[in-house]
């Protein structure tokens, strides 16, 4: 958050505080400051330490505390208005350029010259100025290109679980994600919560290595970094985002991780404002939170630019329905979700494609965009990829001698689908080569299941192929 | 007392999220709207405490201080009424979202307003009434062509009634001139407002005798509700409500469609907006966009409008109802509605109930689906008159938190609706769409419906729906002993029935919501397909009954022939399908004489 010159809101005030508790500090009489005000809360050792207004009353005003309220004590600490709301700098500036999680540089570089302030919080666009999201990109993953497909201004999460490449797989979109037929590069912006030293270096260095570093801004709230500031982090890296998008005109993707050290944070909050807990202790009102950031993605009518995401979060105990992937689930548009048996079989990007979706993938592909018979064609492989791992999970039970004809050739289908559909490791997959993959691969059916896609184009595509044609 | 000294006025000794409260409000009352600080945003009173009010307010709060002024506006929350409704985009709280674009932009700024209606637009008004008549609430004043091809019936104002003194000549006005005066000196427009939170009033509830059609087979078929019925859809996310709303505001039966878009995404408004202007109604012919009315509150709009807007939406639909229309509105998401409700609840610091849902929960969604149903209009009764009737429809989704229906929202929906339709969630892994839980779902309606569909539907419509229900029936059935020791166990004669309960699931209700074929199933097609599978499986049982071997049938490809039905357009499908239906005999009197060879 910047700070404002204004000399009268630096004016300092001393001021009692009246209870600390967890992250929250009270403050005598609320009616001074708005609520969502940033306030400088001075020690006395001369520290400052940041909060934010949650809540006023004629008694008292709720505050959080950026940094933690260790150390703070009732007496000897001074509080002074820093700003009416929670700001950050935009400027075309910011790219190439490495902040913190509440937006001051830290590479060591001069501070951002502002073209405009914002208030991080951000307004709703109009449901009305919003503009169908229809471009294709092309992300060289066939999980997700032949079967989820991204468009721009698409908000796509990736559901991961602790210890899952889900790093990786977001790297690898963000090194080669192209929009087919337009050669403008995507501006990145990255937005890291709660984030390891190790995971935020490993992505740094792929943007430096990808030569992505001059198109990537980078909003980082590490591990070991006060978790209340995680709050903050999308917001700026959101805010600064849009400018990027709908005041200048970039493709814009913003990649957020990890989501659910963003949701920890807010249970913290709540938890110390003796909220009642909804879900796990999550409060109630997550969603509508989760919402006001994922909801921030798209593209606007009449406007160039266009916002992209990918959040990132982790499943705690790998469970879809734990309140964080599953309101995230309710908010996005779609989801591509890891699993570790895949992994575990050192299958590349271990994508469990049955609970995988992609909303907008409709107004992606088709004619004059991908392929008239993309959605066919992805819908049989994923019916029969469903049939198969259904016929797999049968044969667990009554061994494979037990199984029909027709269900023998599913389980093949499905085990080489894994592996090469699935399994294409770390390297790029035209959409092409994607589709002829498909094909091959539906080659280990009879052709008579595949009642999805149009009779003329079956008798065009359809060549009948063994497991060994794959190896 | 204060009334003569302008509004009451109090200040702001609270701010806490979408909740604030105010001292010196003495003489507001419960449901009054205010104005909230020097932005003079809109709130709603929803506690009194001596001289504190409470309020939700309908835009984001930040930014106040305490002791800035908020002053009550006199009358709850209300709609605004009369023609120029349809077509229109609104937030929760009835302002239209174009022209908050042309006052703020691409985003919504705050503490703005704008006119529901048009009032310099002029509508060509033909009068019904004549100087002398006594009138009462409902009774058509005139009518008004509000699109193409609807009449908009403009009503004396319920709870108004006496002899007309005055009636404007036939000819173009405003909403707001005056139409007519009555005797007493009541002055009536095109227009008039109404509380949302109050249901509008009607004569009496009808049976609902006529279903309420939605082109989609599997709820035509298994599970039909009726117009001015109700049915919740839950499922959870990504399991495919939106597009069972969308399917069914596209092709049902229904004159009005109202859609509310209650805490969801802005992109799926953005895809109505951009598709319904260039769809057609199957009814008139007429873009779908002019039988529409949007309510729109996206997730991240403020969380207390969206409250308001499912109230918005069904009065809105009450409206039409009223002048006599078949009406359906889509709630999608009520789940958030009853969200909104627990975290202003919470905010109240009352007393919360299951899930930290308040214990009003389960009323106010009874109230609320008590606002749908097929009834006889309010109007003065003349004989020889035929008595108006109207419907309203109510389809909301419902959804439950990690996809289980155990949840308060669910239950308590499902209690008062008639129509249950379970979106499951391994169906739509495996991309069977609409992915209705044949098992789970349920229709209260069946029987009522039974005799229009006995008279109206198909020859056979009721005994093959049955005979499909069981077929699948038995399906689950075998499948659980396959699941125990293997396929290999069942006799021929079940394994044919695993395949034509197959053969229902990928056919018949399976649905592809993008396929331009398929995506609208007439009841024509939607009996014909089924009749087609289960004409299949008679056939091919009568085969295997002559010696024929099983793989011999399935591998005959007949089979496929029937499968790709499916694809063909509802017009011309039945002499198409009455024509494979030879082949099929055909085929299999030629499989049993080859067998007999
Ligand atoms: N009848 C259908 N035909 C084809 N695809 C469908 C159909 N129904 C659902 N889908 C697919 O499922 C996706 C998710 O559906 P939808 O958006 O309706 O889910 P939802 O239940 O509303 O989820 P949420 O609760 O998150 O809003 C769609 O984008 C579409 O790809
Ligand atoms: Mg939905």
């Amino acid at each position: 958050m910047t700070e404002t010159a204004d000399s009268d809101m630096l004016q300092k005030e001393y001021w009692d505080l009246s209870y600390i508790t967890g992250p929250l500090v009270f403050l005598k009489n609320g009616g001074r400051f708005p609520t969502g005000a940033i306030l400088d809360l001075t020690m006395d050792n001369g520290q400052i330490r940041q909060g934010q207004v949650l809540e006023a009353t004629t008694s008292h005003a709720v505050v959080q505390i950026l940094q933690g309220t260790q150390g703070i004590d009732i007496k000897g600490t001074a509080v002074s208005l820093r700003n009416e709301s929670a700001r950050v700098a935009c400027s075309t500036d910011v790219i190439g350029r490495s902040f913190s999680g509440t937006g001051e540089p830290i590479d060591g570089l001069a501070p951002i010259v502002a073209d405009e302030e914002r208030d991080i919080v951000g307004e709703a666009i109009n449901p009305v100025s919003r503009d169908k999201p229809n471009d294709f990109i092309e992300t060289g993953v066939s999980v997700i290109d032949g079967f989820n497909t991204l468009v721009r201004g698409q908000k796509l999460p990736v559901f991961s679980g602790s210890g899952l490449p889900a790093n990786e797989l977001a790297n690898m979109i963000v090194q080669q994600a192209q929009v087919r037929g337009d050669d403008e590069e995507f501006v990145v912006v990255f937005g890291a919560m709660g984030l390891t030293a190790r995971e935020a270096n490993y992505f740094l260095n792929s943007f430096e290595e990808g030569g992505q570093g001059s198109r990537v801004v980078s909003f980082i709230n590490k591990a070991d970094d006060p978790a209340i500031e995680r709050l903050f982090t999308p917001r700026c890296a959101l805010t600064v985002a849009e400018y990027l998008a709908f005041t200048k005109g970039y493709q814009v993707l913003v990649v957020l991780t990890d989501m659910t050290s963003y949701c920890e944070a807010l249970r913290q909050i709540s938890s110390a404002r003796e909220e009642i807990p909804g879900r796990r202790g999550y409060p109630g009102y997550m969603y509508t939170d989760l919402s006001t950031i994922y909801e921030r993605a798209g593209r606007i009518i009449g406007q160039k630019g266009s916002l992209t995401q990918i959040p990132i979060l982790t499943m705690p105990d790998d469970d879809i329905t734990h309140p964080i992937p599953d309101l995230t689930g309710y908010i996005t548009e779609g989801q591509i979700v890891l699993g570790r048996s895949l992994h575990r079989q050192n299958i590349f990007p271990p994508v469990d494609l049955l609970p995988c979706l992609s909303r907008l993938m409709n107004n992606g592909i088709g004619e004059g965009k991908t392929e008239e018979w993309h959605r066919d064609w992805s819908n049989q492989l994923y019916a029969s990829y469903a049939r198969g791992r259904d016929v797999r999970k049968l044969m667990a039970i009554v061994g494979e001698d037990a199984l029909t004809e027709v269900d023998k050739r599913y389980l093949a289908f499905t085990i080489q689908f894994e592996a090469d559909m699935v399994g294409q490791g770390d390297t790029r997959r035209t959409l092409e080569e994607t589709f002829a993959l498909g094909w091959k691969l539906m080659g280990l059916l009879p052709k008579s299941e595949l009642t999805r896609v149009d009779r003329e184009l079956v008798e065009e595509k359809y060549t009948e192929t063994n497991v060994e044609d794959f190896s | 007392m204060a009334e003569n000294e302008g509004p009451i006025t109090g200040k702001l000794v609270r701010i806490s999220g979408p909740m604030i409260a105010a001292d010196d409000m003495l003489g507001v009352s419960m449901g009054e709207i205010v104005r909230v600080g020097k932005m003079g945003l809109m709130g709603e009173v929803i506690r009194i405490d001596g001289e504190t009010a409470f309020a939700q307010v309908y835009e984001d709060t930040s930014g106040m201080y305490l002791g800035e002024p908020v002053v009550a506006q006199g009358d709850p929350l209300s709609v605004e009424l009369g023609p120029g409704l349809l077509t229109q985009t609104y937030d929760g709280i009835q302002r239209p979202l174009h022209l908050l674009k042309e006052s703020s932009g691409d985003f919504i700024g705050r503490g703005l307003s704008a006119d529901p209606l048009d009032y310099s637009k002029k509508w060509t008004f033909t009068p019904k009434v004549t100087v002398g008549q006594e009138v009462s609430g409902g009774d058509v004043l005139g009518t008004v062509p509000e699109t193409e091809h609807l009449d908009h019936f403009v009503m004396v104002p319920p709870l108004v009634s006496g002899k007309i003194k005055t009636i404007i000549a036939a000819g173009d006005y405003t909403v707001n001139e005056q139409i007519a005066e009555l005797e007493d000196g009541t002055v009536l427009t095109m227009t008039h407002k109404w509380p949302v939170k109050r249901a509008r009033p009607f004569k009496k509830k009808l049976a609902s005798t006529e279903p309420f059609i939605t082109g989609q087979r599997v709820l035509d078929s298994f599970f039909p509700i009726a117009l001015g019925g109700s049915a919740i859809v839950p499922g959870g996310f990504g399991t495919g409500k939106t597009v069972v709303e969308h399917q069914i505001s596209k092709y049902c039966n229904a004159e009005i469609i109202i859609y509310v878009g209650c805490g969801e995404r802005g992109n799926e408004m953005a895809d109505v907006l951009d598709e319904f202007p260039n769809l057609t109604d199957p009814k008139t012919g007429g873009p779908l966009m002019n039988r529409t009315v949007l309510v729109v509150n996206t997730s991240n709009m403020p969380v207390a409008a969206r409250e308001a807007s499912v109230y918005t939406g069904i009065t809105l639909g009450e409206y039409y109802r009223d002048q006599g229309y078949s009406v359906a509105m889509m709630a999608d998401s009520t789940s958030r509605w009853a969200e909104a409700l627990r975290e202003i609840s919470s905010r109240l610091e009352e007393m919360p109930g299951e899930e930290g849902y308040p214990t009003y929960l389960s009323a106010r969604t009874a109230e609320f689906y008590e606002r749908t149903g097929r009834i006889a209009c309010i109007e003065s009764e003349d004989e020889g008159k035929e008595q108006r009737t109207g419907s309203l429809t109510l389809v909301g989704a419902v959804s439950p938190p990690g996809g289980d229906f155990s949840e308060p929202v669910t239950q308590n929906s499902m209690r008062v609706s008639g129509g249950f339709w379970a979106l499951d969630a391994k169906l739509a892994y495996s991309r069977h769409y609409p992915s209705v839980n044949w098992n789970q779902s349920f229709s209260l309606y069946f029987h009522d419906l039974d005799p229009w569909f006995r008279e109206h539907a198909p020859a056979g419509w009721t005994e093959r729906r049955q005979q499909g229900v069981d077929m699948l029936q038995k399906d689950t059935e075998l499948q659980e002993i396959v699941q125990l020791v293997g396929p290999d166990a069942l006799q021929d004669a079940e394994r044919l029935i695993l395949e034509a309960a197959r053969m229902i699931k990928e056919v018949f209700l399976q649905q592809n919501a993008f396929s331009d074929d398929d995506a609208y199933s007439s009841l024509d097609k939607t009996h014909g397909l089924l009749d087609a599978v289960l004409t299949f499986y008679e056939e091919c049982q009568a085969a295997l009954g002559r010696d024929v071997q099983l793989e011999t049938i399935l591998g005959h490809p007949i089979r496929e022939e029937v499968a790709r039905l499916r694809e063909l357009n509802s017009d011309g499908f039945v002499a198409k399908k009455d024509a494979v239906m030879e082949q099929l005999k055909a085929a299999m009197q030629k499989l049993v004489e080859d067998a007999a060879a």
